[in-house]
């Protein structure tokens, strides 16, 4: 395959950023699109210019670390899956490819695709834990969880806090990495002491990070690599409403 | 400690004051519509009707006092919602393909404008009279205010029919994602209930606007005269 890949570069946070274009020549359509982008940065070491700067880590969906807005739609064309599960042959022979970082202000820019994400780990430093005793495990069957909210919780779990819910969001919102983080924990009896708290402190540390408010566009769950639906965003509000109404914390 | 005003000022809090006032004139649109629709009842009954809406100033007067706090507090914190979310990305995308997001839940800050804009001059038109101040002095046999003449003369003039559909076709435009956005907003919108809702919200939407613009289609065709 041959293609061009239009791609941001950006020195550092301070510098001004623009698009380049490099030509592609050995991609084949089995390739993932990272390594793609690494075919490109060989290519660009050999000729001994700077390589595009991108995160990966895992290359199999899921530690979420790779992100980047691909023509348009965080983590490229397919649905349902991260920037280092999609394919080449999901674009066409002859295609010039736009790659830009994540853009929100709460994700300053590092460099070319890099962004900042550790505002998702304020996030969850303000109450995405539960507090339990370290030690032995205890004995399973000591708490009994209901099987509808472990299921659900499951679900919410699957959140890789990759923040293709920001990126693609008009109003850069994480309401859906903070609402699947809240319900997560939430919904288990092991998360119920600090429930109320967990709700408060975690949507001020969203807007606290200059994070956007929901207009339940759902822009999230399309493009979310988890396929999480925003009815968890609905939890989270009850979960605040609940929170708020008790005024204890 | 977390006090009222850092709890409803916070993305979610603001969210609820949209809701809860979205909630309070989506079910006030809903008993207008039902009581506009008298119309097709003849002069008696909806006449009837106006009079025992106005002779009733213990629930009138509270009534409008409530609709104004809602629709101000909307707009205000719609208007808040609207700047503070517009200024969260920082570097505009150079490619941004909308995907998932409908029209409408994209436009709520335009569709609530004009409706705005269609709610005071309703207002000038139809209640206090200012722009057509020879309505008020309608009156029927009984000696009552004569909305029926009113509508029929309000409407005579097809650009206030007009503005009228276009008005009420916003507003059916603005609830068919209003309703479903205020179930998200309070909780309502769970994982059983978010398709029902969503399509629940559709047809509600329909429905008022067909029943809203009936009646100035009505005139227009003179069906209703
Ligand atoms: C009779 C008139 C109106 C009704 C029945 C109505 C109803 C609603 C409802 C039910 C919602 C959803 C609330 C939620 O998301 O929880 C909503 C949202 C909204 N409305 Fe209205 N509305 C009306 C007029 C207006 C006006 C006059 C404006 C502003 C000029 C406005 C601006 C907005 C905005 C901006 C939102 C979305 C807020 C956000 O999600 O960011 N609306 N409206
Ligand atoms: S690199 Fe881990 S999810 Fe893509």
């Amino acid at each position: 395959m041959k293609i061009t890949v239009r791609v941001w570069r950006q020195k550092k946070a301070q510098s001004a950023g623009r698009f380049v274009e490099y030509p592609v020549e050995g991609a084949n359509p089995d390739m993932s699109f990272l390594e793609m982008l690494d075919v490109l940065n060989e290519g660009l070491v050999k000729k001994g210019e700077e390589p595009v700067h991108f995160d990966s880590d895992c290359r199999e969906g899921i530690c979420g670390t790779c992100s980047c807005v691909i023509n348009g739609e965080a983590h490229g064309p397919e649905s349902r899956v991260t920037t280092c599960q999609t394919y080449m042959r999901s674009f066409k022979d002859g295609d010039t490819i736009t790659v830009e970082p994540f853009r929100a202000k709460a994700f300053p820019l590092i460099k070319d695709l890099v962004v900042d994400r550790t505002a998702f780990d304020r996030i969850i430093q303000a109450g995405g834990f539960i507090s339990v005793n370290t030690g032995a495990a205890p004995e399973a069957n000591s708490i009994p969880v209901p099987k509808h909210a472990s299921d659900l919780s499951m679900d919410a779990a699957a959140c890789i806090g990759c923040g293709a819910c920001v990126a693609s969001c008009k109003n850069a919102s994480a309401s859906l990495f903070v609402a699947a983080k809240i319900a997560h924990l939430n919904l288990l009896p092991h998360g119920k002491p600090e429930k109320d708290r967990r709700a408060l402190a975690m949507i001020q540390a969203m807007d606290a990070e200059g994070f956007g408010g929901c207009s339940v566009t759902g822009s999230c769950e399309a493009v979310c690599p988890k396929g999480i639906p925003i009815s968890f965003i609905s939890r989270m509000n009850r979960d605040y409403m609940v929170a708020a109404l008790k005024m204890r914390e | 400690m977390n006090s009222f005003w850092k709890l409803v000022t916070s993305s979610v809090g603001k969210k609820l004051v949209m809701g809860i006032t979205g909630t309070v004139l989506f079910a006030f649109v809903v008993v207008h519509m039902i009581g506009n629709l008298q119309v097709f009842l003849g002069r008696d009954a909806i006449n009837h009707y106006a009079e025992f809406l106005q002779t009733n100033a213990e629930l009138l007067w509270p009534t409008r006092i409530i609709l104004a706090v809602c629709v101000v507090l909307h707009i205000f914190t719609g208007a808040s919602l609207t700047l503070e979310n517009r200024s969260k990305r920082g570097v505009a995308y150079d490619v941004k393909k909308i995907v998932g997001a409908s029209l409408v839940s994209r436009t709520m800050f335009i569709s609530g404008s004009i409706i705005l804009c269609f709610i005071v001059y309703h207002i000038l038109h139809f209640t206090t009279g200012t722009t057509n101040p020879e309505f008020m002095a309608l009156k029927d046999a009984h000696g009552r205010h004569d909305v029926y003449r009113i509508i029929l003369a309000g409407f005579a003039n097809p650009w206030a029919a007009g503005f009228y559909v276009l008005g009420v076709g916003l507003l059916g435009f603005h609830l068919s994602h209003g309703v479903r956005a205020l179930c998200e907003t309070l909780g309502l919108r769970l994982e059983n209930y978010a398709a029902c809702i969503d399509r629940t919200a559709i047809v509600v939407a329909w429905i008022l606007f067909l029943g809203f613009a009936s009646v100035p289609v009505a005139v227009v065709l003179q069906v209703v005269r």
